[in-house]
């Protein structure tokens, strides 16, 4: 039998149903999909999609289980090296991981390695996931701090070691951005939950509300006792322009404008408590993740006309190709090659509009990127009542400020070691986000898995 | 979960909460605040910490019931919990080198502003106190602030105790005979620190004021607190809350704060039909 060139289809809700919910969007494969998809893998001696994967997830290995219906089997593979499939399955760039090396890509579309990641996580949490076994207690304790994809991923490694794992979480709910910035319709908050729970079943102690520099500082938490501290604070801090205009009324910042909807449930309003204006017409500046999942928000908030407003052109964008397409079939409308100069308000100080200019693409810049250059006179306005500024973030210097002897990046990042999150302060690892900059859910998993190794190593011989 | 340990209603929409939480207790200074969330689907406010007992591990709240969740808040008894209580937030103040202060506090504005003169007063600086209100049974911490100010003067705008008139006017009338101040300190409704703002710039005298924007997460990750001064734009919950009152763009803060007027109306609105408020008519 010849091999398939295209993936098998995932079913979705229809576009003019999901832009009224935040209801996930995708709804996974059925057994029969799952076990047809699986069996397009060529099951390759010298597998080029493992190279692609940062934790090494033994790709074939696992797609063959489900070719031969063991899902239980095939969860477990994956949880070797990946300690939460469930949310990579959803929200790993596969484009440009392991599915680019897929050898199938070269002639049609990749085997859909991350709908099948998906498939055998969710089969395995459906029919309830197996009690971890306790490990042996080595009576040390090591303290995490952040709930992140990092902070769970060290915490979860840590804990089956036998470490006494003490997570400390600033917001009142455990899961970093996939709690507050991904929205629902992405990854369900069920979700995270369980993935939560889990790791509570390891034993790891989780401390909600206690935002580290504050209450307590991570000399303090030597004292208290915790013999290694990793820092997986993530890059929470939003940018603004600094064009005219950004302090107007229904000018938000992705986090504030994300955080109420997605860990607030402004959707819920007044059901919950948190309000969210949305407006009529929005604005999302930014070429990203952040940006397509703001203007997303916003059209299920009940926005009329929601535009992305970017500088370069739709190649350069960073945001996952699937949630580009997503966003263009909900209604979303792309200004590219458009940069705001200004906002504009009206005489009570909300926004009325957002003057934009016309890009042209010029040279590579330092990212290799075509610069975006303006034209000169192309000045316009687009009628909006709200803006959402998603130009990216940099790391909170709340620990850094608070913790002498930890070096960090002029831009803000904490200085660590790639292979181990060694930081210049003894017994101090870090990973993920607050090193890297934003990047994605797997390299936060990555780093943290390195340095719950580390740490290990470090403690062994202390 | 944080216990409530102590409520004294102050006034008939002003209410005291002791709050069970040592670490916060262990580690919270003057001009910090708290953010607290009161159940699942709850939304996340400031308050500033009134006062904190280290030994006793409890932190002191007074808020005053202005919508949906302060409501909320006051209907809640000794021994109740409240969900999430996160802190202590926001840059502590500090006047090591002040020798005389003048302390200025409008309607629930003199909750944050004890702890400061609590403060002042226990360093040895002389410090002269104007705490004002609507009418007499709002006047809130009289005898706290009496005990530690060496004058404290006392203005409703009703004129049912001490000075008919606002706090500003006796502002006015000690600065005409003296200006020997190392700082006024004013926390109150964001026009009444304006004016206070106006009426101390010319005589240069160093003010300080405690801005109330709306806030979520109170770590800096959302800039929804964001404030302009002296031209540049602060985050309150960590550049603050206390800034410079001679720098601070008021009539911003004060558009800002009305964000999400018809909404909060929405809300308790909600509330009220569902019978979980008593409407004040009936
Ligand atoms: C809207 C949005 C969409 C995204 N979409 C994708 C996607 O589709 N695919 C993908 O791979 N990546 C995506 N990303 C990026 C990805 O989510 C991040 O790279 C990843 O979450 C980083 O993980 P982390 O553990 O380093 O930090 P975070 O997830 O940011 O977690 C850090 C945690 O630390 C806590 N914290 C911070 N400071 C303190 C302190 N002082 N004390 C205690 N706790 C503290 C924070 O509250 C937070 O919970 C997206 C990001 C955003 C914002
Ligand atoms: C640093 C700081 C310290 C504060 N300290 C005190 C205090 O000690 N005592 C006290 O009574 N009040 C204090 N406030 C104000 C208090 O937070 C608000 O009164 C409260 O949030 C109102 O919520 P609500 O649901 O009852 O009313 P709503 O009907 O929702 O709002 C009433 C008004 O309160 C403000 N507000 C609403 N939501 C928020 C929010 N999430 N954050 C900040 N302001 C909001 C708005 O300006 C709004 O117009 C402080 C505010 C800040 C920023
Ligand atoms: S409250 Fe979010 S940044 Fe200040």
């Amino acid at each position: 039998m010849p091999v398939r060139l295209k993936k098998t289809e995932m079913p979705r809700q229809a576009p003019e149903i999901r832009r009224k919910n935040f209801k996930e969007v995708a709804l996974g494969y059925s057994v029969e999909d799952a076990v047809k998809e699986a069996q397009r893998c060529l099951q390759c001696k010298n597998p080029q999609c493992v190279k692609g994967c940062p934790v090494g997830v033994k790709i074939p290995e696992f797609i063959k289980l489900i070719a031969e219906k063991d899902f239980y089997g095939a969860a477990r593979k994956i949880k070797e090296t990946n300690s939460l499939p469930a949310i990579c399955g959803r929200v790993c760039p596969q484009e440009e991981q392991c599915e680019k090396y897929c050898i199938l890509a070269k002639k049609g579309e990749p085997v859909a390695i991350g709908r099948l990641e998906r498939f055998a996580a969710d089969w395995e949490r459906e029919k309830g996931i197996e009690k971890p076994e306790k490990p042996q207690k080595l009576g040390k304790k090591v303290a995490v701090i952040g709930s992140g994809p990092a902070g769970l991923t060290a915490a979860g490694d840590l804990a089956k070691l036998g470490y006494d794992v003490t997570v400390f979480e600033a917001f009142h709910e455990a899961g970093g951005v996939l709690v507050y910035g991904i929205p629902e319709f992405r990854l369900p908050k069920a979700i995270v939950k369980q993935e939560v729970e889990y790791i509570k079943s390891l034993g790891v102690d989780l401390k909600t509300n206690h935002v580290i520099g504050k209450v307590l500082t991570i000399d303090e938490l030597f004292e208290m006792g915790y013999e290694a501290v990793f820092i997986g604070s993530g890059a929470g801090l939003p940018k603004f322009m600094g064009i005219p205009g950004e302090n107007l009324n229904g000018v938000y910042s992705a986090n504030e404008f994300l955080t109420r909807t997605n860990l607030m449930k402004a959707y819920n309003f007044p059901e919950t408590d948190t309000p969210i204006k949305v407006g009529r017409k929005v604005a999302v500046v930014g070429g990203g993740n952040v940006a397509m999942d703001s203007a997303r928000c916003a059209i299920r908030l009940g926005a009329e006309e929601v535009y992305i407003v970017y500088r370069r052109s739709e190649e350069e964008m960073p945001a996952r190709l699937e949630e580009v397409e997503n966003a263009k079939e909900e209604g979303i409308i792309f200004k590219l090659l458009t940069n705001p100069v200004k906002i504009l308000g009206n005489d009570e100080g909300w926004v009325k509009g957002i003057e934009c200019i016309k890009m042209e693409l010029g040279e590579p810049d330092e990212s290799g990127r075509r610069r975006p250059v303006p034209i000169k006179g192309s000045e316009y306005v687009i009628d909006v009542d709200t803006v959402i500024i998603a130009i990216g973030t940099s790391p909170n210097p709340l620990i850094p400020r608070t913790t002498p002897g930890l070096n960090t990046q002029k831009w803000g990042g904490i200085v660590a070691d790639e292979e181990t999150g060694k930081t210049s302060k003894e017994g101090v690892y870090a990973g993920g986000d607050i090193v890297t900059g934003a990047a994605t859910v797997i390299l936060a998993m990555g780093a943290g898995k390195k340095a719950a190794a580390a740490i290990h190593e470090y403690l062994q011989k202390k | 979960m944080f216990k409530i340990l102590k409520r004294k209603d102050l006034a008939d929409t002003i209410k005291l909460f002791e709050i069970e939480a040592p670490l916060v207790a262990k580690k919270a200074k003057p001009g910090q605040f708290v953010i607290l969330r009161i159940k699942e689907g709850g939304e996340r406010i400031p308050l500033t910490i009134a006062d904190y007992d280290g030994e006793k591990g409890s932190v002191t709240v007074i808020f005053q019931e202005v919508g949906k969740t302060t409501k909320d808040l006051g209907k809640l008894n000794e021994g109740d919990f409240i969900s999430d209580f996160i802190g202590p937030l926001g840059t502590p103040v500090e006047f090591p080198h002040h020798k005389r202060v003048l302390a200025i506090g409008g309607g629930v504005g003199v909750a944050p502003l004890y702890p400061k003169v609590k403060m002042l007063h226990n360093q040895g600086a002389e410090v002269i106190s104007i705490i004002g209100a609507k009418t007499a049974d709002m006047l809130i911490l009289e005898e706290e602030m009496k005990a530690v100010s060496d004058q404290l003067f006392i203005c409703t705008d009703d004129g049912t105790k001490g000075h008919h008139g606002f706090v500003t006017d006796v502002l006015k009338d000690i600065l005409s005979k003296d200006t020997e101040f190392d700082e006024v300190i004013a926390i109150g409704p964001p026009i009444m620190m304006k004016i206070v703002a106006n009426i101390t710039r010319p005589y240069k005298i160093p003010t300080m004021v405690s801005l109330n924007p709306i806030m979520i997460d109170g770590t800096g990750m959302c800039g929804g607190c964001r404030v302009t001064v002296g031209g540049e734009t602060k985050f309150a919950c960590v550049d603050g809350p206390a800034f410079d009152g001679h720098l601070v763009d008021f009539d911003e803060l004060m558009r800002r704060q009305t964000m999400y007027k018809s909404e909060e109306q929405k809300s308790l609105a909600l509330a009220e039909e569902r019978g979980e408020h008593k409407c004040r008519l009936d």
